[in-house]
């Protein structure tokens, strides 16, 4: 198991990846905006989606997990 | 009969008579810089007065910088008093966040060593024959930060604040164009890649209060020149971080920031007359302003570098492009960049660092050079 953590204080924008989909590594799982920014959260490994922790408008954190990897 | 409509006529044809080649230029570039802030959105707050300024000021015979006119009267209480840029100041402290700074404070150096093209780019003007207070003006471009050069402008060399305004801004505009290739250029792949831990918060509101208050202090003692601009600067960020007076906080960001910004660049765009602005000066000093920015960008990668070197790898040099003011453009330009080569790599909060940094820097660097002309005996 993977977690892709939230790389910085912020908001999400968008979750794209989905519960069950298989991501390649570096593949954008969710946007989040930091400093009028908008920022890619990627996959730190390849593997299946296996839960998604956040949902748009949500207020993130570096200790914030966005999604679990399998 | 005839001959005072015929005088009439004449005073109708005035205008048109008096137009002359200089003035349908500097149209044309306030057309221009218009174009620039509405088609493309570079600095459209500044530009888009600046750009309005320049064309009411090259009606012939509308007397707007003369005595009592309109512009004359901004420009004369706001700008040869030096109030529009320091207010603006107190806007760009009460939108700061120094957090990412504070949270690792060796970062401020990146902002010092991105300050370092001002003094060489003064360097390369005294040598191409410009006066030193027109020099340290147009060295001032680099700090990449326009209400500082505007300030130092106002007070050594007035006759260039135009050129100098229009530079420090188009530049500003022009970071995510300027700075990548540099970038690109001198970090090798290895340093591209470091990715760096996240910023976690730890410092404290108590920390976050005394910060301004010790900064002004500090920095004020060391070049006491500096106190109007870092004094401002930090009395915005001390409006922000006490918590106590929103009211003042918004107003200093929104309602002053917003009134200054318009007579700020009205004010700007009228010191572009085109007698004084068509020269050949004006086009070195654009260029120059250009090499400044660029020599910055460089000394704040290269300092990236050594600390890259000095950190055994914890510290990307890219966030060292972000040592210049430009803020936050330039920390966007890292974190961009930095993706680009890296997708795991989040650089914004570490470049928010480097940048509020390079504030700190541009401001210290503008008050180092009035304390060296005032030992010149200059200003």
């Amino acid at each position: 198991m993977t977690e892709v953590m939230a790389p910085m204080d912020g908001k999400i924008l968008h979750v794209k990846a989905k519960v069950g989909e298989r991501v390649q590594e570096d593949q954008t799982v969710a946007v989040m905006e930091a400093m009028k920014m908008e920022i890619q959260i990627v996959a730190p490994v390849a593997g299946t989606v296996v839960e998604i922790r956040v949902e748009p408008g949500q207020a993130v954190d570096p200790d914030t997990i966005v999604a679990v990897i399998q | 009969m005839n001959e005072a409509l015929w005088a009439g006529f004449e005073g109708l044809l005035l205008g048109v008579s008096h137009l002359t080649l200089g003035h349908l230029v500097m149209l044309v570039i306030g057309g221009l810089l218009l174009y620039l802030g509405i088609r493309h959105g570079f600095e459209p707050l500044l530009l888009v007065p600046i750009g309005f300024g320049a064309i009411l000021v090259n009606i012939p015979l509308a007397g707007l910088m003369e005595k009592g006119g309109i512009l004359r009267t901004f420009y004369d209480a706001g700008v040869l008093t030096e109030i529009f840029p320091l207010l603006i100041f107190v806007g760009i402290g009460a939108m700061t966040d120094f957090t990412p700074l504070l949270e690792n404070p060796k970062i401020l150096l990146l902002g010092a060593a991105g300050q370092f093209g001002i003094f060489s780019t003064l360097l390369l003007a005294l040598a191409l024959g410009f006066t030193r207070p027109e020099s340290v003006s147009i060295g001032i471009i680099g700090a990449c930060d326009g209400p500082t050069a505007i300030y130092v402008t106002s007070r050594f060399a007035p006759h260039l604040l135009g050129a100098v305004s229009v530079a420090a801004y188009s530049y500003m505009s022009l970071v995510p164009l300027i700075q990548p290739p540099i970038m690109k250029l001198l970090t090798t792949e290895r340093e591209k890649n470091v990715v760096m831990a996240p910023v976690r918060k730890s410092v404290s509101g108590r920390t976050k209060i005394l910060f301004p208050i010790v900064a002004t202090v500090l920095t004020s003692i060391i070049a006491p020149l500096g106190t109007p601009l870092m004094g401002m600067i930090m009395l915005g960020n001390l409006l922000k971080e006490s918590g106590v007076v929103a009211r003042l906080k918004q107003a200093s960001e929104q309602e002053i920031a917003n009134v200054v910004t318009l007579l700020l660049g009205l004010s700007i765009g009228a010191t572009m007359q085109a007698e004084r602005f068509l020269k050949i000066e004006t086009l070195l000093i654009m260029v120059l302003g250009l090499v400044a920015i660029a020599l910055d960008t460089v000394m704040g990668l290269l300092f990236g570098k050594l600390m890259c070197l000095a950190t055994r790898g914890k510290i990307n040099p890219l966030i060292g492009a972000a040592g210049i003011s430009a803020f936050p453009m330039a920390a966007r330009v890292a974190q961009t960049e930095g993706q680009r080569y890296n997708k795991k790599n989040y650089l914004l909060m570490h470049a928010m660092g480097a940048n509020t940094g390079g504030q700190i820097g541009s401001v210290m660097a503008a008050a180092i050079m009035l304390s060296v002309l005032r030992g010149l005996g200059i200003g």
